[in-house]
């Protein structure tokens, strides 16, 4: 690209806002009833990440792999491409993070530890909490109809965000999972940004927090578990 | 020089003869300001129409049907220039959902962009858009931002040679590559440029303008409200008392007459998603055109704001 300095983030941003959010809406209503169920199984996720088991790694992280996996396909194949021919790229980021996260959960390498005590481990659970309760609420706050929202497991902010709250819980394998949930935040912020959208924030911070919290692991675990 | 021309009677034909079953356009013949493309004499509106990001809207059946009837509104009130690109995501496919749905009004002027780095595949990219517009060829076919511009330009040549495409262009934005810009104007035939241009961004005006005007080359604006910021930005003034005199009732004829009646640009191709805006704009092609006097009343204006 000559002259690339000229360009400016709106250069690079094909849809307005109202296509963006429509989107989610028109998404929302194709895979319908299917938010029922992602709701029981992000309550159970959830469960078994707050009462660790000695399988809750492989199934937490499969879980989570899947949902990156569905994303890639069921939210920027089928939907966001439609306006936005980048999307392609996305899905295949979302589809390798997905198969990294799969791999690192069988491999047994990926064993989420919250603890009370450790801040870290504190702001990874508070980043899933984001993720899971918040974000989602934040954004029908800010207006939007109910009918286009973002939830863990369907849309990719959330998703995202609960996922580097998860990788602050576990150990070296963090550094392998970690670049393209970073990359993604910074992409979702400069879209949503560029689009005027007020809750640009939310990725950013949730990229920022992350990369503050994230540190070579103590040998010792974090907690009594 | 500006023409006063009344849609002609086959025109509106043409757009009434959409099928039944279809709203039909309601052509209202009325006084339209045109202008010549220098290489044939043909007149075209100085107000056309855009379609980055505001007919991006993808499988959207609610929003194609809008993005229709700001299309049904610009035929209607005399517009005949679309332009788009393979670059602005479902656009021309919304176009061409759009047109279908009208009928494929007589009255259009197809403009679109070839983008693409590899020379070997832009005329099965041109041949791909076609299908997504539903014509049966375009009437303008324009290098995209100069990308592979040799190339592509020898495939244009040679499609107009075969009378497959009736006029070859050239774009750029924001005052990108202006000097290879110029230079491919100075030495390749070309039908039409289009550039950025408008009341506070005028630097075409020292070069590119008037190698038009020397070469005989029709100039298509772009970017005529800066993506809407100038636009929005001006909504928030007040329009000056003398307004009237340089033909305009609200901020949109003012900054779009503003830029057609530069004597080198042929037309202007504001983007819109809203009727209410793509009738304001095609207001611009009605009415007086300012003086030499009255743009510089204008600029100044303008700037002291
Ligand atoms: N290199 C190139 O070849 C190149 C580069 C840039 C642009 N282009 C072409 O030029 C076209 C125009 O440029 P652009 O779309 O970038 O920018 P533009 O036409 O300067 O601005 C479009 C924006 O203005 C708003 N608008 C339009 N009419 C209005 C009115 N009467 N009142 C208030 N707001 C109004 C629209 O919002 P609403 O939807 O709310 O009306 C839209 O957001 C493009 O669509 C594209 O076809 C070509």
């Amino acid at each position: 690209m000559s002259e690339w300095w000229t360009y400016r983030l709106s250069d690079f941003l094909l849809f307005s806002a109202d296509t963006y959010y429509r989107l989610f809406e028109l998404y929302n209503t194709a895979i319908w009833p299917a938010h029922i169920v992602v709701l029981v199984l992000s309550g159970l996720w959830f469960y078994f990440l707050i009462r660790p088991k000695p399988w809750s790694g492989k199934l937490l992280f499969t879980f989570l792999g899947t949902t990156w996996l569905w994303i890639a396909w069921g939210y920027h194949v089928s939907h966001f491409t439609s306006v936005n021919w980048a999307a392609s790229y996305y899905a295949i980021g979302f589809a390798l993070e997905g198969l990294l996260l799969i791999l690192a959960g069988g491999s047994g390498k990926a064993r989420p530890i919250p603890s009370n005590t450790h801040w870290t481990s504190r702001v990874g659970t508070g980043l899933i909490g984001f993720g899971l309760i918040l974000q989602p609420l934040i954004v029908l706050l800010s207006g939007r109809p109910w009918t286009q929202i973002e939830l863990f497991a369907l849309a990719p902010d959330p998703t995202v965000i609960a996922t580097l709250g998860i990788l602050l819980l576990v150990g070296r394998i963090r550094w392998l999972l970690l670049p393209i949930p970073i990359i993604w935040c910074l992409i979702s912020s400069a879209t949503l940004w560029t689009m005027g959208a007020s809750e640009f924030w939310m990725t950013l911070c949730a990229a920022g927090v992350a990369l503050f919290a994230v540190r070579p692991v103590h040998k010792k675990p974090y907690s009594v578990y | 020089m500006p023409d006063r021309s009344t849609i002609s009677r086959r025109t509106a034909l043409g757009l009434l003869a959409a099928p039944l079953i279809r709203p039909a356009l309601r052509i209202q013949p009325q006084s339209i300001i045109t202008k010549p493309i220098p290489s044939t004499g043909e007149a075209l509106p100085v107000i056309g129409i855009g379609s980055w990001i505001t007919f991006n809207v993808g499988n959207d059946r609610e929003a194609r049907n809008a993005c229709t009837e700001v299309m049904r509104n610009f035929f209607e009130l005399g517009g005949k220039m679309i332009d788009s690109s393979p670059m602005y995501g479902s656009a021309q496919e919304v176009i061409g959902y759009g047109l279908n749905r009208l009928g494929n009004p007589d009255a259009l002027f197809s403009a679109d962009k070839v983008w693409i780095t590899s020379t070997a595949r832009g005329a099965s990219q041109i041949e791909n858009s076609r299908e997504l517009w539903g014509v049966p060829q375009f009437d303008l076919m324009q290098v995209h931002n100069l990308r592979s511009w040799e190339g592509h330009l020898e495939t244009l040549h040679a499609m107009k040679a075969s009378g497959s495409l009736r006029y070859v262009g050239i774009t750029t934005s924001e005052g990108r590559r202006h000097s290879l810009f110029e230079e491919v104007m100075q030495t390749q035939p070309l039908d039409f440029i289009q550039v950025s241009y408008n009341i506070l961004n005028r630097r075409v005006e020292e070069r590119i303008l008037p190698i038009a005007q020397e070469r005989g080359i029709a100039v298509i604006i772009n970017r005529p409200f800066q993506q809407g910021n100038l636009i929005r930005r001006m909504k928030r003034q007040r329009l000056p008392d003398w307004a009237s005199e340089a033909g305009a009732t609200n901020w949109a004829e003012f900054l779009l007459k503003f830029i057609v009646s530069h004597p080198a640009v042929t037309c202007a191709i504001p983007a819109t998603s809203q009727v209410r805006h793509v009738k304001e704009n095609m207001a611009a092609a009605t009415g007086e055109l300012p003086t030499e006097a009255m743009r510089q009343r204008m600029i100044d204006y303008v700037e002291a704001l």
